[in-house]
């Protein structure tokens, strides 16, 4: 005998599982179409496909190719409504059957124990297994632990706790060997130390089968309690080794796995046929069925089509429950397809599952408390819950509730407390998300400020290097003008210095008085405070004596044709003003008188311009011998 | 038809809070049934007169309140306050005793505080106290004297008008010094044999009153074999008057002898139905073991150095005003986790 330990808590619901265990396992043959829900895909519309052959593969490591269930031809790949509690579409291939069923080529590896492990676990991956049990993790990732996470247990679930469902039971009462086929592949890729079956007692039938296909080898059948939830994978665990898996870590932590029956089987066909998951079993059941049972059901098959194969009567049904009735969810329509994870479908009456009372206040009974497996204080997670004190639900460990249902289930107050559990955790992971943001905008910001500082900073500290540099040139050229001053005729440092100030001195006298000359030398009649006026006569004083040359009498004369012609202008506008009697003759007259003048101006610098060039670097010249002196 | 949309889970079992009180009114049925056996009516009448006032009362305050009279109504929560103070009460504490107790636990210390649930306190207990201390005389001179001491042993009908008279004082001759009182006036002055020679103690242990506490054991195993109750809350009080008794009080001379402490007085109908009020007790098991444990030491402190006789009321308000403290230090250890997170969040730090 297995050593058994039990968990905290637990309910016992009615197990409602004779509606469907009592008739053998029926193949719901082929619907009007299939509906495949994927993440990625390459199929075309249009495109004829067989049995079997994938229609959709997968980028990432994350996920599983799709297979198409049976042959046909691909409609559309379109937005549909998949089964997810929130009701929300994802893109599909509706694929319409062509009732062939003709399949591609399979290989397939009974010899799989002289391939390689990776081998087997790409094959796994390849023929699109995933996790049965209700989670849909990609079981060739879950069979290939982390080197530091041996397994040492490994266990197969078989406990199907929850009312309702028998699809495990009928599997493995049918299916015994190829659920010990599948466990021993899984077993060869772990190399466990132990392999065990959990049941639940209330299967006796599936139990001898099991016994029977696994007579003679070393994997244990542990007969457990039937108890809601035994066949939670923390709570099959404690029961069958004793151990916790820790909080935030998965069985794996403790040397655990857990596998599904189902699982088992889609292992044992993809390897020893080379068979795609592309169907399992899945019960229908509730009292709006006539003939409840469980059947073979292709991936993407709408519920409808279930439901019609176990004879629904569509007025009896009020509720349709995609899983079990304590963590299910409800379907809007029947148009959902049935995929990989579902094993159960209840078409409820009214009375099976009647609308559950109007929520009365917390009493604080505990029966919550009671029930819990995870051993939690129901009571006090919904108190913070309803109050939105996550900080206190939190601390008292919301996060480890499974969702399992045993609290509401036994509420005498009918309050809804995985729902406030749910939306509590919802809170949180949102205000978590939020806070993640903010503090990524304020790790942005701050690097950006640290940015812009050492900007500024390497821009300050060029400034300061070139001011130095600066200094020094500075320090350098004294240092020259001294060891120059010094092989001259000035010995003391300060004779060096005077002698810069006056070689410079000296310069600007020179320039001063070239520019002068050039000023007083050909006319005194010029009026040095005609200079700066905007007559060409100063502007042309102004400019260096080389460059008085011949352009610059053409320029000359070509200003007092305009001069000229503006006081023709003039002399004509004056006129008429003195004939009309206009009140700016004053003006006018003066404006004569002085263009007159500039005119006579502007004729003398073209003289003057003529006569010039020879004498202005001869009046420079005295200069420059000074600064020698 | 439309399909239900409804969250997980979909099943539910079928026992209500309204189930859970009949369960605990029916429970207490054998001892109510013990009483009117050796103590005649008044129980039976107080019990009656207390549940139908409890129910007008919280009528009116939930009227008041703009409550659905019918759906509280119906939880059958005042019905249990009203039957737990007609059971605890004098059998001929005067109408208007009852009524002020009733009009207090419904009022004030449940609905005032928001009704059902969120009340700290337990309301039937709130009511006693109150009129044990407003009324000393009322509360302590109107306890019959069991059925075969009589004189002149009143009918139906006497005792009805006994309570409905008002009057503070019943007729003498029904009435009696309960065992504990006597045991506690007359210890010290007395050796045990001297005490108990009083016709109040009978032949075994507290005549009339082993039988009445015995038959709310018997009730109160019902309950806790229905999984109404959990074993915590009675353990942990009768735990702790048994450690409180065996520590200070072998001595029968000194003190009244554990039978005593345990047979008479409110005893098995404070330990079973009274500090099992869900609302005002514990919220873990350890936290419920030791606010039950708390009860059962404060009962034997008030009863052996305490001016009452009996002392159930104070002790569950005493341990109601530290369930915070208690729930605060006793969460249980979650599944995964190395051990409980005791006290509140830590803020973190940032």
């Amino acid at each position: 005998m297995t050593q058994l330990w039990n968990f905290g808590g637990g309910v016992h619901p009615p197990e409602n599982k004779s509606q469907s265990n009592s008739r053998p396992i029926r193949p719901a043959g082929l619907p009007a179409k299939l509906i495949l829900p994927l993440q990625q895909h390459i199929g075309e519309p249009g495109q004829k496909v067989l049995k079997g052959e994938v229609i959709a593969q997968v980028g990432n490591g994350m996920g599983v190719p799709v297979h198409a269930p049976t042959s046909g031809i691909v409609e559309r790949i379109s937005l549909e409504p998949v089964p997810h509690p929130s009701g929300m579409s994802d893109t599909c291939v509706v694929l319409i059957p062509d009732g062939e069923e003709r399949w591609c080529e399979l290989v397939p590896q009974p010899g799989y124990r002289k391939l390689e492990r990776d081998q087997v676990l790409a094959l796994i991956r390849q023929a699109g297994i995933v996790g049965l049990g209700g989670a849909g993790f990609p079981t060739n990732i879950k069979l290939r632990p982390s080197v530091d996470r041996k397994v040492d247990t490994l266990i197969l679930n078989g406990a199907e706790c929850e009312p309702y469902i028998t699809a495990d039971d009928m599997t493995m009462r049918e299916k015994a060997d190829q659920v010990m086929a599948g466990l021993r592949i899984m077993a060869w890729l772990l190399r466990p130390a132990r392999v065990v079956i959990g049941i639940e007692e209330n299967k006796p039938e599936a139990i001898a089968a099991l016994r029977q296909a696994a007579d003679g080898s070393k994997t244990e059948i542990a007969v457990i309690p039937t108890i809601y939830p035994s066949g939670g994978e923390k709570q099959l665990i404690q029961i069958l080794t004793g151990q916790e898996v820790p909080s935030g870590g998965i069985p794996a932590d403790i040397g655990v796995m857990c596998q599904n029956i189902g699982t088992a089987v889609a292992v044992a066909d993809a390897i020893l046929q080379g068979k795609p998951l592309i169907s399992r079993v899945m019960t229908a059941t509730g009292e709006a069925l006539a003939e409840p049972g469980n059947f073979e059901v292709l991936v993407g098959t709408p519920t409808s089509h279930l439901l019609t194969c176990a004879g629904v009567d569509k007025q009896r049904m009020s509720r349709l429950v995609l899983g079990g009735p304590m963590m299910g969810y409800t379907l809007p329509n029947t148009d959902i397809p049935l995929i990989k994870t579902s094993n159960c479908v209840i078409a409820a009456s009214a009375s099976e599952l009647p609308a559950p009372a109007p929520e009365q206040p917390c009493i604080r009974c505990g029966q919550c408390a009671e029930a819990c497996p995870m051993e939690l204080l129901p009571q006090q997670l919904f108190w913070h819950a309803k109050a939105t004190e996550f900080e206190k639900a939190e601390h008292l460990n919301l996060f480890d509730c499974i969702e399992c249902g045993a609290c509401s289930y036994v509420c005498p107050s009918s309050i809804p407390l995985v729902q406030y559990y749910r939306f509590a955790k919802g809170e949180i992971r949102l205000q978590r998300a939020e806070q993640q943001k903010s503090d990524r905008a304020r790790v942005r910001f701050e690097a950006r400020q640290q940015r812009l500082d050492r900007e500024q900073q390497e821009k300050d500290q060029r400034r300061k290097d070139r001011a130095l540099a600066a200094a020094k040139a500075q320090e350098q050229k004294t240092a020259d003008a001294q060891t120059r001053a010094q092989d001259g005729t000035v010995t003391d440092e300060r004779a060096g210095k005077s002698a810069l100030v006056e070689q410079a001195l000296a310069r600007k006298k020179a320039k001063t008085a070239a520019a002068s000359a050039e000023r007083t030398e050909p006319s005194t009649q010029l009026s040095e405070e005609a200079a700066p006026s905007e007559t060409f006569a100063p502007e042309n004083a102004d400019k260096t004596p080389a460059a008085e040359t011949a352009p610059s009498v053409e320029e000359l004369e070509q200003q007092l044709t305009q001069a000229q012609a503006k006081l023709e202008k003039m002399q004509s506008m004056l006129e008429d003003a003195r004939s009309g009697q206009a009140p700016n003759v004053d003006k006018l007259e003066r404006a004569v008188d002085k263009n007159i003048e500039r005119v006579r101006r502007a004729q003398r610098a073209i003289d003057d311009a003529q006569q010039q060039a020879v004498p202005a670097n001869r009046n420079a010249e005295p200069a420059l011998s000074r600064s020698n002196d | 038809m439309a399909l239900v949309q409804q969250s997980s889970p979909h099943a539910h079992r079928a026992r209500p809070t309204s189930r859970v009180m009949l369960w605990v009114i029916i429970a207490a049925v054998p001892g109510l049934l013990a009483q009117t056996v050796f103590f005649g009516w008044g129980n039976l009448i107080n019990v009656v007169w207390c549940i139908a006032l409890a129910l007008a009362t919280e009528a009116a305050i939930l009227k008041w309140r703009s409550k659905p009279v019918g759906f509280f109504l119906k939880d059958n929560t005042a019905a249990v306050t009203g039957l737990l103070l007609g059971l605890s009460l004098p059998q001929f504490a005067p109408w208007w005793v009852s009524a002020v107790a009733v009009f207090s636990a419904i009022v004030v210390a449940k609905q005032l505080y928001g009704g059902l649930g969120s009340n700290p306190f337990n309301p039937a207990m709130v009511g006693y106290a109150l009129v044990l201390i407003s009324f000393p005389l009322a509360m302590t001179t109107n306890w019959a004297a069991p059925v075969g001491l009589w004189q002149d042993a009143p009918g139906f009908g006497e005792t009805l008008s006994a309570i409905a008279s008002g009057q503070q004082t019943a007729v003498d001759g029904w009435t009696m010094a309960t065992p504990l009182d006597e045991y506690k006036h007359k210890v010290g002055s007395h050796t045990a044999a001297e005490i108990t020679i009083h016709p109040t103690f009978g032949n075994f242990v507290a005549r009339g009153w082993e039988w009445v506490n015995a038959a709310f054991l018997a009730g109160g195993l019902v309950l806790l074999a229905l999984r109404i109750i959990s074993w915590h809350i009675p353990v942990g009080f009768l735990g702790g008057l048994v450690a409180m008794s065996l520590l200070f009080g072998t001595n029968a001379d000194q003190y009244a002898p554990l039978s005593l402490h345990l047979l008479a007085g409110g005893t098995m109908l404070g330990a079973f139905f009274i500090a099992t009020d869900p609302v005002s007790a514990a919220t873990s098991h350890q936290g419920k073991l030791i606010y039950a444990v708390g009860i059962g030491a404060l009962v034997y402190l008030i009863r052996s150095w305490g001016n009452y006789p009996d002392a159930v009321a104070f002790s569950v308000l005493l341990m109601n005003f530290a369930v915070p403290f208690i729930d605060y230090y006793t969460p249980p250890r979650t599944y995964g986790h190395h051990k409980a997170r005791r006290g509140l969040p830590t803020r973190k730090q940032g």
